[in-house]
């Protein structure tokens, strides 16, 4: 919060459905390749992308992702095989379909996870692009983050059936619903669903169910959620979740928790100082870069 | 020089940059087993198989968006859009995806996508099916806007948009198809964003593109038994713009007469002209005259449906009225 005074523009945060984003990039390779929305500052760093320029981009600085010129809704990095967050709904999906036919064309046996929210489903965008996954058997894995809100509208005034892993049967896909705040369980479905694709046998909708803790944007209080709604899922915290599985395991001690949350602590503080004394774009980047 | 079809030519131009690259492929409705609703596209599923002509169901939205994510990882797709009517259920995708990405991504992605489609009236087709929807796409920043009015210029112009790293709009005319020219033989591009001077003159610049030039010059040869020489400018592409042919010749002649079908307000006429009289405001000496498609939807019955868009006696005529 104390540099949001550095961020400009748009900013839509992810916290709270971590566990989607880790949970399918987890399974990926990293010539895999994952399309975004406009919350996707979890794709970016699950998929493994640079805290640094990442930062310089919301700040809106020359040495970020796209030189300053994106902005946080538009972040890509192709080496990485993010194709790009998106600020149209669903903007992504006929480009994550899209992705997975030359995937086949090409005859690799790369996969594509294009995430996307319970706003994109009701648009056309969706109907058309699994219809032609299914149609064509492409190796597209359809992660839908369903937080249960579009910003204020909820699943249950915009969807005519809100069972939302039935509507892979239109398009001869599995549709499987998945508890969004366990990274385990979002990592478990979505191997089969990548091994599946990898193997050329289509497909996969993977229905993610989650909150986000905040509201839309920074604009956003959330008149339409309860307080008790908020409190209730905030208790499901993906992150701490995992961290008590991880100590109840044995897996890691209390010390070495704080070692790494230290260090990713001092990371983004980097980020932010990286960001901080990057100079903005000059004038003459204006018009470059419109034409290939 | 081998003599082809309008529709021939594209069609060789499909040909040979497929043979030439195998990353290029096709994606429309009814493009493969049926050769494509005008026939452009016939034979080249039986040439190159299903894995590089794949017909698609109806569906523009996703057919623009997905080659958009084709292009995005080093395929060159070519979308056949049926009618450029139909471009707008492609718009999110070449507006606010193709169009932008490499502008948004700081210069990181490029989007070798080719949209091939054909616009006009001619054929009673009506309202929907009918209409010349350039002005649109020159709008857009970060797309090219093609829209050849011969064979020749066709196949040459087409392979450079296949050849080009960014989305490229390639508007053909439904009345074209028919229509034979000389085509080079051999291997043959041409630039895009470079204007033809189709023939010669000194009194008036006629300047149009597409089927409008097939009637500027049928205009500028009567012109000439009547001892006025027209020079007729084909534009070819309509973004970038090649005003410095056009420049060249309105410092010749001072007069102009724009001849385009799409709609007379907010089209391509307009931003010609507009850029003349930026650049060359001194060496004009008439009003220009804009002969352009009426401000309708176009109607069904052929006589209404010829009348919505300008002819050859109107182009003697607006000559005729400037010299």
């Amino acid at each position: 919060m104390h540099i949001e005074g550095k961020l400009t523009g748009m900013l839509h945060l992810y916290i709270g459905e971590e566990a989607i984003a880790v949970g399918a990039c987890s399974a990926l390779r990293r010539n895999d390749y994952i399309t975004s929305t406009h919350r996707g500052h979890g794709h970016l760093i699950a998929k493994g992308g640079n805290i640094k320029l990442m930062m310089a981009e919301l700040m809106g600085k020359t040495t970020g992702y796209c030189k300053g010129k994106g902005g946080s809704m538009h972040i890509t990095d192709i080496e990485l095989g993010h194709l790009g967050a998106n600020g149209i709904v669903g903007g992504g999906l006929a480009i994550a379909t899209g992705a997975g036919l030359a995937c086949l064309l090409k005859k690799t046996d790369q996969v594509v996870v294009c995430f996307f929210g319970d706003g994109a489903i009701n648009g056309g965008q969706f109907h058309e692009s699994l219809n032609l996954a299914g149609l064509w058997k492409l190796p597209v894995i359809y992660v839908c983050e369903n937080n249960l809100y579009a910003l204020s509208t909820s699943v249950k005034e915009a969807c005519a059936v809100i069972d939302i892993a039935k509507k892979a049967q239109s398009y001869n896909m599995p549709g499987v619903m998945v508890d969004g705040m366990d990274v385990l369980a979002v990592r478990k479905a979505a191997d089969i669903a990548v091994s599946q694709a990898r193997n050329g046998e289509g497909p996969t909708l993977i229905v993610c169910q989650a909150y986000r803790f905040l509201g839309h944007s920074r604009s956003d209080s959330c008149p339409y959620r309860t307080k008790e709604e908020e409190k209730m899922w905030k208790t499901r915290c993906p992150i701490s979740t995992f961290r008590g599985k991880l100590f109840e395991q044995g897996i890691m001690t209390k010390s070495e928790m704080e070692e790494l949350e230290g260090k990713i602590e001092r990371k983004i503080e980097e980020s932010v100082k990286f960001g901080d004394r990057s100079p903005f774009p000059a004038p003459e980047e204006l018009e470059v870069d419109v034409y290939a | 020089m081998p003599e082809v079809t309008f529709r021939e030519a594209i069609r060789e131009a499909l040909y040979e940059e497929m043979q030439r690259d195998s990353s290029v492929f096709l994606l429309g409705e009814d493009i493969g087993t049926y050769g494509g609703a005008y026939g452009v596209t016939r034979g080249l599923l039986e040439d190159f198989g299903r894995r590089r002509v794949w017909d698609t169901p109806i569906s523009e939205t996703a057919i623009a968006g997905v080659a958009t994510g084709a292009a995005l990882i080093g395929t060159r797709p070519i979308v056949e859009i049926m009618y450029i009517d139909f471009m707008t259920l492609c718009m999110d995708q070449i507006v606010n995806q193709a169009a932008k990405m490499r502008y948004m991504s700081g210069g990181k992605v490029k989007v070798p996508l080719v949209v091939r489609t054909q616009g006009g009236v001619g054929r009673s087709a009506a309202a929907q099916h009918s209409q010349s929807l350039e002005s649109w796409f020159v709008h857009v920043p970060g797309l090219k806007v093609v829209m050849p009015s011969t064979p020749c210029d066709a196949k040459g112009l087409l392979k450079n948009s296949i050849r080009d790293d960014g989305p490229v709009v390639f508007i053909e005319h439904k009345l074209l198809y028919n229509t034979k020219g000389e085509i080079l033989a051999g291997e043959h591009t041409i630039p895009l964003g470079l204007a033809d001077v189709k023939k010669r003159g000194k009194d008036v610049t006629i300047i149009a593109y597409s089927r409008m030039v097939l009637l500027a010059l049928q205009a500028a040869e009567e012109l000439s038994k009547q001892d006025i020489s027209a020079e007729v400018i084909d534009l070819r592409t309509l973004k970038p713009l090649d005003i410095e042919t056009v420049l060249s010749s309105v410092k010749k002649t001072g007069r102009v007469v724009i001849c385009e079908e799409d709609c007379k307000t907010g089209g391509v006429g307009a931003e010609i002209w507009t850029q003349i009289s930026e650049y060359a405001f001194d060496y004009i000496d008439a009003p220009p005259i804009r002969l352009a498609g009426k401000d309708i939807p176009i109607p069904f019955t052929p006589s209404l449906e010829e009348a919505s868009v300008p002819d050859k006696n109107q182009i003697i005529k607006a000559v005729k009225e400037i010299i």
